[in-house]
């Protein structure tokens, strides 16, 4: 065997080298002790971003173990390009959520159209035709001076890459908190429909076969990504610029079409989009799945930039391409639907039996040389697949639990006088109010199946048209995602429970039953033992109310060092959960139809625990209290019990308690359609008003229905053990509740949709 | 009725027409991709909307050199009807077959969200009745309808204007927010002078069921039928 050669004039691989690519000391020795030579330049950036958190999940691989990934309707779980569950008659959704919080603020136009354009290629990798995304979004304090550049540039760079490509941006949601002030959260979703015996896997199948590249030419953008994506950030940030990918969104149209025009032909025998890490990873990947070697000939990489070195080919992010395994004599077909495209498309290498990650080049050949030399490759890469993959580092790391802080908050002698006034400054801040400016900048109804739109339902309701030779059938799905991390900061595992409680019970409130979770975990540094002891508590919580409430986790993503000099990001165990409805007749939306309808409680009253709530980080200008906790098994029956009313058609509207408490969710179903309502708060003890006003403790639902179902209504709650109060009735135009507030809707209205001005206003 | 739907590199509301004209109206409806030289023997003809060739150097720019538009430009000259809806309606400016041009909307944002227009005049596609007001989306970035004051003149004096953007119950829209983009004289949609070619930023494609909440859009393609059968 040849050893590998570094090209002319890099440097020899060193310890100190390899730390500059982010590899540990001890990886460094155990890298020299597996390979018993010195990596060439070439393979030490392979193995550097192999080894990479963001590749390898070597902090979080021990843990993401215990998350329950099987039922029934899972047809394909984590460790492929995307999860996918069963939505009958041989269809399945396929969804997954990915974070791009890194570039994002470095450039966040960029970072956010790429991270969406990231999400998109790997659903429709799995042979899926996407129809929806939705985004989750963490930005700092309104008052810091970058939010609104940060905010602007992201929703503009969301909607610039969705827009084009033509897949509606459905729903999502957004928090300002002062913990992301120098790291915020971009994670963006996608579902797809697919045939689920036509799913596509990321396997290099078939010894011989070969290796096709297609789509965007490759260049220098984003090499390193992926290691940039595992390192926090300090002061010299900014100078990560050219580690931004750069987006195309017209290219992965065009790679979409012939992408699902190649699958239908059948004559590949796998692929994989080429993410983080570009063509190492997605060949790597590829190779270990199906316990095969690759070889590539980087020589015939389509490039679109003079003097590309191996190095910089095989870590390049370039977006916008694939990489596809064909079976041998039928590459003429990949070919020419790429034609018809108008793509790129190149044979790069072949599928082997040598277990072994081999790449060849030669040294001063250039595509662009008005007389190109001869090629005449040498090896620059030679190392074993599983060097890379089964064997890269795995770390147990050590965890300390958090000092408890957290105390109970008195608060009956602070407790505001006029609540009118209260109610109006919540339903006019930034985390409460209207996104209406944020999601009016994508196109939420391209494809004609958007069903519930988004601010017009808990979760967002589509219409997907599954197509076979039989004809087309209308399939609904009800998608959402959530996390409050705040109440995950005041207690990490029933933080992590409540951000899939809430995101399956707004799943069920639209009247669909939920079928399968995605997830997306931003946290600090996992070399921080308090920090990892967060991340363990959380994938614990996430368990245990993924177990409870019938939501398997099919695909995720990790997110770690989520840190500016030192200081962390609020974990934010971020969840996505897609539901099926059985009828579109079933679908609810939040806001109140109905004058005279009656409004009605479900599940158990507050007990007044305002911990963690917006209202009381607003008045105390911090995260406190005691964490309201969440009982699951109530959780599971509220649910039952609302997917049944929606079933049935007993109830016309349904609104989920969640941020703000019952004050804003009930202010955001009379200002959704302009109804008043007057109520008197559920039975609470002896708790003041404003804390059972604005807590936000889990598992409860505001209804309204016609007073004739009420009965009924009541039979079905009670049989599952469900706790029903009638509140009063959709009236006039003001939100009166008793001895509380007597507020205009027009006025909540009002203050509702201005709630980002003084961020957004141009 | 036999539609065609134009396919650029880039369409993306491609599926919400064929699907509005095709499943919802039932009429027979194909893709013609921008590769082809011939419409098939439609009937009429629909741009769709999205960002052809990735709207890149201006909206709508580089689809007017695709090889089937010189098909639709012949259609367009023998008679035939052609609806261009949002980036359809750019194409349709660029290729000179309507006047006036889009640019981008005043406030510099995409724009996506339910607006109102007021028929203005009767045409194929809009047999509706003069007044008429209709519920429709928009999604664009770059659709403030502009031209020149003498343009503006002929357009009136021939009738030409076939929606303007209005007020939930048909009045004069006073600017943002029932004229989402800022167009002149609050004009949402224009037919040439022979008035068989419409161009028009909402999407009436979009709006032609009850489940998507508004089936308005629906009157559109109805007017076509009627006047495609009178013929």
């Amino acid at each position: 065997m040849t050893t590998p050669e570094n090209f002319p004039g890099e440097p020899d691989a060193s310890a100190e080298l390899a730390r500059k690519f982010g590899l540990a000391d001890d990886e460094w020795e155990r890298v020299l002790s597996t390979l018993s030579r010195k990596p060439s330049y070439a393979e030490l950036g392979v193995i550097s971003v192999m080894w990479s958190e963001h590749c390898s999940y070597k902090s979080s691989r021990v843990h993401l173990s215990r998350l329950p990934t099987e039922g029934p309707q899972v047809v394909q779980g984590p460790g492929e390009n995307a999860g996918a569950v069963d939505i009958g008659d041989g269809f399945c959704a396929v969804f997954k959520m990915e974070s791009h919080n890194h570039p994002s603020y470095i450039e966040p136009y960029q970072g956010a159209a790429t991270g969406v354009g990231g999400i998109l290629r790997d659903v429709f990798t799995m042979g899926a035709r996407p129809v929806a995304s939705l985004n989750s979004l963490r930005f700092g304090r309104p008052d810091h001076p970058k939010t609104p550049h940060l905010l602007k540039g992201v929703v503009a760079g969301i909607g610039g890459y969705g827009n084009c490509i033509g897949v509606p941006t459905v729903g999502g949601e957004v928090q300002f908190d002062a913990s992301y002030d120098g790291n915020i959260l971009v994670n963006a979703f996608t579902v797809g429909i697919a045939k689920t015996d036509e799913l596509f896997f990321g396997r290099a199948e078939g010894i011989g076969n070969p290796i096709i590249y297609v789509g965007a030419k490759t260049g220098r953008d984003g090499i390193h990504g992926a290691t940039m994506a595992s390192a926090e950030f300090g002061e010299e940030t900014d100078s990560k610029l050219p580690t931004v990918q750069v987006g195309d969104p017209f290219m992965e149209k065009l790679l979409l079409e012939a992408c699902l025009e190649i699958f239908a032909t059948g004559c590949l025998s796998g692929v994989q989009d080429m993410g983080a890490a570009g063509l190492t990873s997605s060949s790597v990947e590829m190779a270990a799945r199906a316990g095969n070697g690759i070889e590539l000939d980087l020589d015939a990489i389509p490039r679109r930039t003079r003097a590309l070195s191996p190095y910089e080919m095989l870590l390049s992010e370039s977006q916008e391409r694939m990489l596809m395994v064909a079976k041998r004599g039928r590459e003429h077909e990949v070919f020419d639907i790429c034609a018809k495209w108008d793509l790129d498309v190149s044979i790069v290498g072949r599928v082997t039996s040598s277990g072994r990650f081999v790449c060849k080049a030669t040294p001063g050949h250039d595509p662009f040389d008005d007389a190109p030399t001869e090629p005449d490759p040498v090896v620059v890469v030679d190392l074993p697949v599983d060097l890379l993959t089964d064997c890269a580092p795995k770390y147990d790391r050590p965890q300390e639990a958090r000092p408890d802080a957290a105390t109970l908050v008195t608060l009956t002698d602070d407790a505001p006088g006029n609540l009118g006034a209260e109610m109006l400054r919540l339903i006019g801040s930034p985390n409460i109010g209207s996104r209406s400016w944020i999601w009016r900048q994508y196109d939420h109804i391209v494809g004609d199946g958007t069903v519930v739109r988004p601010g017009d339902g808990d979760a967002a309701v589509i219409r997907v048209f599954c197509q076979d030779t039989d004809g087309t059938q209308e399939k609904f799905l009800a998608i959402s995602a959530d996390c409050n991390a705040r109440h995950v900061e005041l207690d990490p595992f029933l933080g992590a429970a409540m951000a899939v409680a809430e995101c399956t019970r707004n799943v069920v409130c639209v009247g669909a039953k939920p079928l399968g979770l995605t997830d997306c975990l931003n946290f600090g540094n996992p070399e921080v033992p308090e920090q990892m002891w967060r991340f363990a508590r959380a994938i614990d919580g996430l368990a245990t109310a993924c177990t409870a409430l019938g939501a398997p986790v099919v695909s995720g993503n990790v997110s770690f060092y989520n840190e500016t000099d030192g200081k962390s990001i609020l974990p934010t165990p971020t969840v996505a959960v897609v539901g099926q409805l059985e009828d579109p007749a079933h679908r609810l939306g939040l806001g109140f139809l109905n004058e005279g309808d009656v409004i009605a409680h479900l599940g158990r009253p507050s007990r007044g625990v305002l911990g963690g709530s917006e209202w009381l980080v607003q008045t105390m200008g911090s995260i406190t209290g005691a964490p309201v906790g969440i009982d699951l098994d109530a959780e599971a029956a509220l649910q039952q019990a609302m997917l049944e009313l929606a079933q049935r058609q007993l109830v016309r509207s349904a609104h989920d308690i969640s941020d703000g408490g019952i004050a804003m969710c009930v202010a955001e179903a009379c200002i959704a359609n302009g109804h008043g309502a007057r109520i008197s708060l559920p039975a609470g003890g002896d708790a003041p008003a404003h804390a059972l006003l604005f807590s936000e403790e889990p598992s409860r639902i505001v209804v309204s229905l016609p007073s004739g179902n009420v009965d009924e209504a009541l039979l079905l709650c009670e049989r599952l053990g469900v706790p029903f109060e009638t509140l009063g009735e959709v009236a006039a135009d003001t939100l009166a509740i008793e001895g509380v507030c007597d507020v205009a809707v027009e006025e909540l209205a009002h203050a509702h949709a201005g709630a980002l001005d003084a961020i957004v206003r141009d | 009725m036999r539609v065609a739907v134009v396919q650029f590199p880039g369409s993306n509301a491609d599926w919400d027409a064929l699907h509005a004209v095709r499943d919802v109206l039932g009429a027979d409806a194909w893709y013609a991709f921008h590769k082809e030289i011939s419409l098939g023997g439609a009937d009429a003809v629909v741009i769709p909307g999205g960002f052809s060739y990735g709207d890149y150097l201006r909206a709508g720019a580089i689809a007017r050199f695709s090889p089937i538009v010189s098909a639709v430009r012949g259609f367009a000259e023998r008679g035939g009807p052609i609806l261009g809806i949002c980036n359809g309606f750019q194409v349709l400016t660029e290729m000179g077959l309507l006047p006036g041009a889009l640019t981008r909307n005043a406030h510099l944002r995409f724009e996506c969200r339910d607006i109102f227009v007021r028929v203005e005049n009767d045409g194929p596609f809009t047999d509706m009745g003069q007044g008429q007001v209709l519920q429709l989306p928009v999604a664009h970035a770059d659709g403030r309808y502009q031209c020149s004051p003498e343009t503006l003149r002929q357009l009136h004096a021939n009738n030409q204007v076939a929606f303007r953007y209005c007020t939930r119950h048909g009045d004069a829209p006073e600017g943002s927010p029932a004229n989402p983009n800022g167009a002149v004289d609050d004009i949402a949609g224009v037919y040439n002078r022979d008035k068989n070619v419409l161009g028009m930023m909402p999407h009436p494609e979009r709006a032609s069921e009850a489940i998507l909440g508004n089936d308005d859009g629906l009157s559109l393609f109805q007017s076509l039928r009627r006047h495609l059968g009178a013929q």
